[in-house]
């Protein structure tokens, strides 16, 4: 992964004791809270509603073994003994104080961490496919472009103060895990049909309030103007995006009112004067930065591991869990390893101190010290070989971070909602609990098979509901929580909007309102169709037919 | 997308003002009895959720919190409140609506009594749990 050189730390550094100092200058009264705002959210420091929150940047979802370590620690010492995973690939803490900031940001700049762009107006933590580097399918490593974008897009002067905030996703595969759909900028990384490595790039998609797929703006660019495409990006937005409204100021409004034709023309234009400027990478700096991820020392092995095999044979459990949290890896020998932190019952993304530091050990004797961070708010360990399977499972199982549910309904993406949130009109965590319970028979979830139900606490949609297979939006209906249920999104590479089936529910409603869905579902469903592929072949009607129609 | 016609941004003191001096003594909702108001904020130096006391000391139990029960009292509450943050001791006060339930104050909004207890998913933490 990528190593501090001596300008990045220093600049870590200096700005860990900046705001140490605007701290002080806030808790001795010389700055107030107007004034303070704007400095705490460019670190990453939010006011919600118990206490202080602070977001912690994960660069494209790479954690080493130290600075998980070092976020265990955090949590037991400044926290509450907890963390929560994003979905921006990045960690939170819920119980802040203040006074401790100072401290907390150069324990995180002794590690290479910060929350710098974690908030805020301006371009936030680039997030890239999880199996970036070792996915059987890629064309590309996209972390190579994503610290690109990350140097580039960190402090830049004409950026730091957009309409609004500003999100990037890159992929390098042909499956999308990365939403690059759902983002303010999207890039796809693929060969053309003369071999040639390049981007296609999407523009304006997002969630929020009004959510939209991101439209195709360049079907091919180069990745040597990775960077000066974006600029010309952002330098239009930056320029036309609504400053007036909040509401209507990320850049997929920008791109709706103008048309994706008009928009387009006025990047190319912006784009063609600065393109063979400074901004284009050279052969030297790419390589420069693809040597920080190369791949680890693998060892020769071959695919099949027989100690595996009899592992599997042996340890129904075991066999149970490697089925569903397992990939394919590109090396022999070696498999990718999603560790799920949605256990049932339990908040998803929610990892204890004492996870976390087991969890540490465990990346540094089965994963060369690195581990991921995913969108979905889950772990995963990289470069496990497929002998050291069984005795990572044992230890996962021990610390309760062994659930076999990646991909299945209790799976969920799910934002904090009203147990933590400030701008939260209901709560989201508990419906994902009781979800997670009602669904909780590993054969049932099995027999549904893939599905992504996300959930979000408001229609800001951090838990990503409009691009759930199954999404969930809780508001407020004159102080009561009501559930909405939609049906037909996706986050991938067919990405789409779900739509609202009908009148809400209240929270044990919308967990039998899901359970008659998928029983719709599983009734309709040719053999082996996912949920997605049915709702798209019948639409929604037979859905709501059962579910508001059905007789009492 | 449907949703967007039911949210609505948090009452502003100014609001909550404006509602109490129309209506001294009921609540808005129209319910029986009279309304009682507290004002709540973060603390400055933690985050914390405080609530003004009648001597402008802030407590962290609502519990420990008389409310007012006029319009006059509430606004002095108020003006205390905003005092205090531009003293620089608290941010964010706030009226809001209390009541009684089963001999025990509370907030009247789902907001608000996430804050005066904590979050629900985890009644290990926060108020309700005394840290």
């Amino acid at each position: 992964m990528y190593k501090y050189d001596e300008f990045d730390a220093e600049f870590v550094h200096q700005r860990a004791l900046q705001f140490g100092r605007q701290v002080e200058s806030r808790l001795s009264g010389k700055l107030s809270e107007d004034q303070f705002r704007p400095l705490r959210l460019m670190n990453g420091l939010y006011l919600q509603l118990h206490a202080y929150m602070l977001r912690i940047n994960v660069p494209y979802g790479c954690l080493n073994s130290t600075q998980m370590r070092k976020l265990a620690h955090i949590a037991r010492v400044y926290d509450k003994d907890y963390g929560h995973l994003t979905t921006r690939q990045n960690m939170q803490f819920n119980w802040i104080k203040l006074a401790d900031m100072p401290e907390i940001l150069l324990e995180l700049a002794s590690v290479e961490m910060h929350g710098i762009q974690s908030s805020g107006n301006c371009i936030r933590n680039i997030t890239a496919d999880e199996y970036a580097g070792v996915a059987a399918d890629e064309i590309e490593d996209p972390r190579v472009y994503c610290e690109l974008l990350r140097q580039w897009s960190s402090l830049h002067p004409e950026f730091s103060f957009l309409p609004r905030k500003f999100k990037i996703a890159v992929t390098g595969s042909e499956k999308d895990r990365a939403a690059v759909k759902a983002h303010d900028i999207g890039l796809r990384l693929y060969r053309n049909e003369n071999g040639e490595e390049g981007f296609e790039v999407f523009v304006g998609g997002g969630l929020g309030r009004t959510p939209f797929i991101g439209k195709s703006i360049r079907a091919f660019l180069p990745t040597r103007h990775v960077l000066s495409y974006c600029e010309a990006i952002l330098r239009v937005y930056n320029q036309l995006g609504r400053r007036d409204n909040k509401y209507k100021a990320r850049i997929k409004i920008l791109v709706h009112e103008m048309g994706a034709e008009a928009f387009t023309e006025l990047v190319e234009k912006e784009w063609s004067q600065i393109s063979a400027g400074a901004l284009e990478v050279p052969e030297a700096e790419l390589e420069r930065v693809r040597a920080f991820f190369v791949p680890p020392a693998y060892e020769q092995l071959p695919e099949e591991s027989p100690e595996l095999e009899a592992q599997l044979g042996s340890d129904a459990a075991f066999a149970t869990w490697a089925r569903q949290q397992l990939a394919a890896h590109k090396q022999s020998g070696y498999a990718i390893v999603n560790i799920s932190c949605s256990p049932v019952g339990k908040p998803p993304g929610d990892i204890s101190s004492a996870q976390m530091d087991v969890v540490a050990d465990l990346a540094d004797t089965y994963n060369f010290g690195e581990m991921r961070v995913t969108h979905n708010q889950n772990l995963v360990f990289t470069d496990v070989r497929k002998s050291d399977l069984y005795a990572l499972w044992q230890e996962l199982v021990r610390i309760g971070l062994a659930t076999s549910n990646h991909g299945l309904i209790s799976d969920t993406i799910c934002c904090p909602g009203l147990d933590y949130c400030a701008l939260a009109t209901a709560r989201s965590i508990p419906v994902a609990e009781k979800l997670s319970q009602r669904f909780a028979d590993q054969d049932k979830q099995k027999e549904i098979g893939e599905i992504y139900l996300n959930m979000s606490g408001c229609i800001n949609a951090c838990g990503h509901h409009h691009v759930g297979n199954i999404g969930i939006v809780g508001v407020d209906k004159k102080n009561s929580e009501l559930y909405q249920l939609m049906l037909g999104g996706s986050a991938e590479e067919d990405a789409s909007l779900g739509k609202i089936l009908g009148p809400g529910f209240d929270e044990d409603g919308i967990v039998d309102a899901v359970e008659n869905v998928i029983g719709t579902y599983l009734e309709l469903r040719d053999e082996s169709e996912r949920f997605i592929d049915t709702y798209r072949r019948v639409g929604p009607d037979p859905f709501k037919e059962r579910l508001y129609n059905a007789p009492a | 997308m449907g949703g967007g016609r039911i949210a609505t941004p948090p009452d502003s003191p100014a609001t909550m003002m404006a509602t109490a001096k129309k209506n001294p003594m009921k609540s808005p909702d129209g319910d029986a009895g009279p309304m009682q108001q507290v004002v709540i904020a973060n603390r400055l130096t933690d985050g914390v959720v405080v609530f003004l006391g009648r001597d402008r000391q802030w407590v962290t139990y609502l519990k420990d919190c008389p409310p007012a029960e006029t319009t006059e009292e509430a606004e002095a509450l108020l003006a205390m409140g905003v005092e205090a943050e531009n003293a620089q001791e608290i941010v964010g006060p706030d009226l809001i609506e209390v009541e009684n339930d089963g001999g025990t104050l509370a907030p009247v909004k789902m907001r608000e009594a996430m804050r005066a207890r904590g979050p629900s998913i985890r009644t290990d933490l926060g108020k309700q749990a005394g840290n």
